[in-house]
């Protein structure tokens, strides 16, 4: 049984029973675009295809929702790492047109035997669900012959001032982001990527997004994070070929041809003690962010999308933007012209046991080099940056993200072929 | 222990050899595919949306349009092998029949209201480039099967029976070290046929139940009351049984083990119940035994572990030769995952037994646990394998 032979149609239930077969209707952009919308449909019944030049989940207008893990091999087989990665990316496909993990679905199969689908997702709607998959340095190691194919720039991220990096909360070797509109999609799609990798993986470590932080798309408004801010105004949007090109994605030239066509994944947990922010004055806030807090203008005046003058001064000569404005020190104009293209979440994970909301934001960043275009910025931030003083990172993971999947090939596929 | 009280299931229910699968299913079958089939039964009428489909995995998707529930059959040419059986499908419900069917003339069967010849069809399994072997008749194997596992329960019992009786005289004569030491030895026979002992609703609460677990206005007895008073560290402000109290529930948990006894010799088993049983006692392993909640006094949490992966081990060999027959890669893929497990295990042997739960470090637990995780899987197809 193919990739082709379905189950359920989630997509076929809810829009009429218009079933296609997976990406039949395809409807490509053009070359160098990273995902294709499967069908015109709209809303919840998008859907979009794991397969392209690049993958999907990283430009692909930001979902409402999150549930990124991190996986261990818990074998020393290459080839079951790699037959397992063609099973995900065989239930990656499935999942994201809106079909049951395996190929009977959830209420299918051998009535002795468990379904190979969990089944929280039937008679929901694809949700525009992204599987996004990323290698860890540690998979570079000597158990599957991968260390001479270690790109340089998954050199492990120095301690930034700071940093309160939980072990159980960073890093892996496999890491998969799975956006969808609908949070139990999402966690339909870990779920049962998880369920596949018994064996072959392990979880070691996942977390939840319930709103995303961050805009790819030009003409819809920026969304708001736990600090009631306006995030990721500046972010690289994916009608921005050249900033794309300079910015997320590795070239032909890169030092492991494999990575060509791939990016460079961020993720940072970051907590918010947001009671401690919630007493501040409006103005300290503004002075912190350095832009508004009703529109996202920066001080020195405009609308939140004009540049911010970091020159112009009010009184007493003193600068509109705060020399220490989260604003001033993160702008590219100050990290040597390098931008990011962030799809960051806000999570609250319950409370601590003293009482505080366990609240922050969930940081993805899509880099064409993390040496050159996060670390620094980073550096500059731990350092300068007065917004320090209400956020603590407390986990973090640096992966490499391959290039998009061919049709019958498996995510991941250059690294492993000689 | 179970937490919650299942009917007992050992012995009952016996299952056709052939009988590959079906299921719930509200879905029409696909347009697209030849091997996807419907099939409308009703009072007087078995209609099937095709009369012959290529060789390969067949899916009969079920419609039970009558007003009495119904069955469905694939038989062989002769009209009397049932090679693929769907039975107790309601009015108004759907239910998948998943079979693998070489090439070959079957008789399809509905029969409303499960009485009768059935209302009866010739079908088609035409060449294809699939390559579909057909199970064979493993009767022999499944009597072997069965009658193994009939024995290794009952020398299990029996051996617990000795070591019981050994255990509660040693404790009731104050002998506690020797007690203490002699606790998880004894308890390895129970764990290795948990699944079977837990079948008995009555029995399984009063042996092995936790403080944890019992219901308001439960007494509590079993081995967990004597193993509190055998290792009383973790009691705040525990009161130690008196001479004549070890007496009594030392009498009741050898009287219950003597009926457990008693009551497994006329046992009988089928294939799929002791496959399911070997899914069982991992289950049992995942729940209690690598969080270390079973042996919450005496931190003997990794001998019970040891004990249900014996006895998921020999139940799975016990049905391994029909496995391999039906599904080879899953039968290689359980018994190499059986000995990444004992691997692991092992690391943690001192002696003849093992450490302490609590020696564990949290990433040696993550191991252990992924590796039951691993094994699991696979281990709940086995029973679908079987059959």
């Amino acid at each position: 049984m193919g990739e082709e032979r379905r189950g359920i149609s989630r997509r076929g239930l809810i829009g009429g029973g218009a079933a296609l077969g997976v990406g039949a209707a395809a409807v490509g952009f053009g070359a160098g675009r990273a995902t294709a919308v499967e069908t015109e449909r709209a809303g919840a019944a998008a859907a979009y295809s794991l397969y392209g030049a690049h993958q999907p989940g990283i430009v692909t207008p930001v979902q409402d929702r999150l549930h990124f893990a991190t996986f261990d091999v818990t074998t020393d087989s290459r080839a079951a790492l790699v037959d397992m990665l063609r099973a995900w990316t065989d239930a990656a496909a499935r999942m994201m047109h809106g079909d049951g993990a395996g190929p009977s679905g959830p209420t299918s199969g051998d009535y002795d035997a468990p379904p190979d689908d969990t089944g929280e997702a039937i008679d929901l709607p694809p949700s525009r669900l992204t599987l996004t998959f990323g290698f860890g340095a540690s998979l570079f190691d000597d158990r599957f012959g991968l260390s001479g194919r270690r790109p340089a720039a998954l050199d492990p991220l120095p301690h930034f001032p700071g940093d309160n990096l939980r072990p159980e909360r960073s890093e892996g070797d496999l890491c998969v982001q799975a956006c969808a509109d609908d949070p139990q999609v999402a966690v339909h799609a870990i779920r049962n990527l998880a369920r596949i990798g018994f064996g072959t993986v392990g979880m070691r470590w996942s977390q939840l997004g319930f709103g995303k932080t961050s805009t790819t798309i030009r003409d819809e408004a920026t969304p708001r994070n736990l600090f009631g801010f306006k995030d990721g105004t500046m972010n690289v949007k994916s009608d921005d070929r050249d900033a794309l090109a300079d910015h997320v994605w590795v070239g032909e030239d890169a030092d492991q041809p494999w990575m060509a066509g791939g990016s460079y994944l961020v993720a940072r947990r970051i907590t918010m003690t947001i009671e401690t922010w919630d007493r501040q004055s409006l103005r300290e806030q503004e002075r912190v962010v350095g832009r508004t807090k009703s529109e996202g203008a920066p001080l020195s005046g405009g609308v939140e999308r004009d540049q911010p003058d970091f020159e112009r001064a009010g009184r007493e000569g003193k600068p509109l933007v705060d020399p220490a404005a989260h604003v001033r020190i993160a702008h590219p104009d100050h990290n040597g012209g390098v931008q990011m293209l962030r799809r960051g979440y806000n999570l609250v994970d319950g409370s601590s046991d003293i009482g505080r909301m366990d609240a922050g934001l969930f940081f993805l960043a899509y880099v064409v080099d993390p040496t050159t275009h996060f670390v620094p910025v980073q550096m500059r931030l731990s350092t300068l940056d007065d917004m320090q003083e209400y956020v603590q990172h407390t986990g973090s993971g640096l992966f490499a993200i391959p290039p998009g999947v061919r049709r019958g090939e498996y995510v991941g596929q250059g690294l492993f072929s000689a | 222990m179970r937490r919650t009280s299942l009917p007992a299931v050992v012995g009952l229910v016996t299952l056709s050899v052939g009988v590959l699968a079906g299921c719930t299913d509200n879905r029409p079958a696909d347009a697209g595919d030849a091997r996807s089939l419907d099939v409308v039964s009703t009072a007087d009428g078995c209609e099937l949306s095709a009369t012959k489909a290529p060789a390969g995995n067949l899916r009969f998707s079920v419609r039970n349009d009558g007003s009495e529930v119904t069955e469905f059959y694939l038989l062989a040419s002769d009209g009397l092998r049932i090679v693929a059986e769907i039975e107790n499908i309601g009015p108004g419900l759907t239910r998948d029949l998943v079979v693998t069917a070489p090439e070959g003339d079957y008789v399809t069967a509905c029969k409303p209201g499960m009485k009768g010849e059935g209302i009866r069809d010739d079908f088609a399994v035409t060449p294809s480039d699939e390559d579909v072997t057909a199970s064979g008749d493993d009767k022999v194997l499944v009597d072997q099967a069965n009658k193994n596992y009939a024995a290794y329960v009952q020398d299990q019992s029996a051996q617990l029976l000795d070591q019981t009786t050994r255990f509660v005289a040693l404790y009731t004569a104050g002998k506690d070290d020797e007690a203490r030491e002699l606790y998880p030895v004894a308890r390895q026979h129970w764990e290795r046929i948990e699944t079977v002992a837990e079948s008995f609703g009555d029995l399984d609460p009063k042996m092995d139940a936790r403080e944890a677990d019992l219901e308001p206005g439960q007494r509590w007895t079993g081995w967990h009351l004597i193993e509190k008073d055998l290792w009383p560290q973790r009691a705040k402000g525990y009161e130690p049984l008196t001479r004549a109290e070890r007496s009594t529930y030392a009498d009741d948990l050898l009287a219950n083990t003597q009926t457990l006894d008693d009551r497994v010799q006329d046992l009988t088993y089928s294939v799929d119940q002791i496959a399911n049983g070997s899914r069982g006692l991992l289950d049992e392993v995942a729940t209690g035994k690598v969080t270390g909640e079973e042996e919450y006094w005496s931190r003997t949490d990794l001998w019970d572990f040891q004990a249900n992966v014996d006895g998921a081990r020999v139940a799975f060999e016990g049905v391994q030769p029909i496995v391999e027959k039906n599904d080879e890669v899953l039968a290689t893929q359980i018994a190499e995952r059986f000995d990444a497990l004992q691997a692991l295990l092992d690391e943690h042997k001192d002696g003849d037994g093992f450490v302490a739960y609590d020696q564990l470090t949290t990433e040696q637990v993550k191991a252990l646990s992924d590796a039951v995780n691993a094994l699991s899987e696979p281990l709940s197809r086995l029973a679908a394998a079987t059959v």
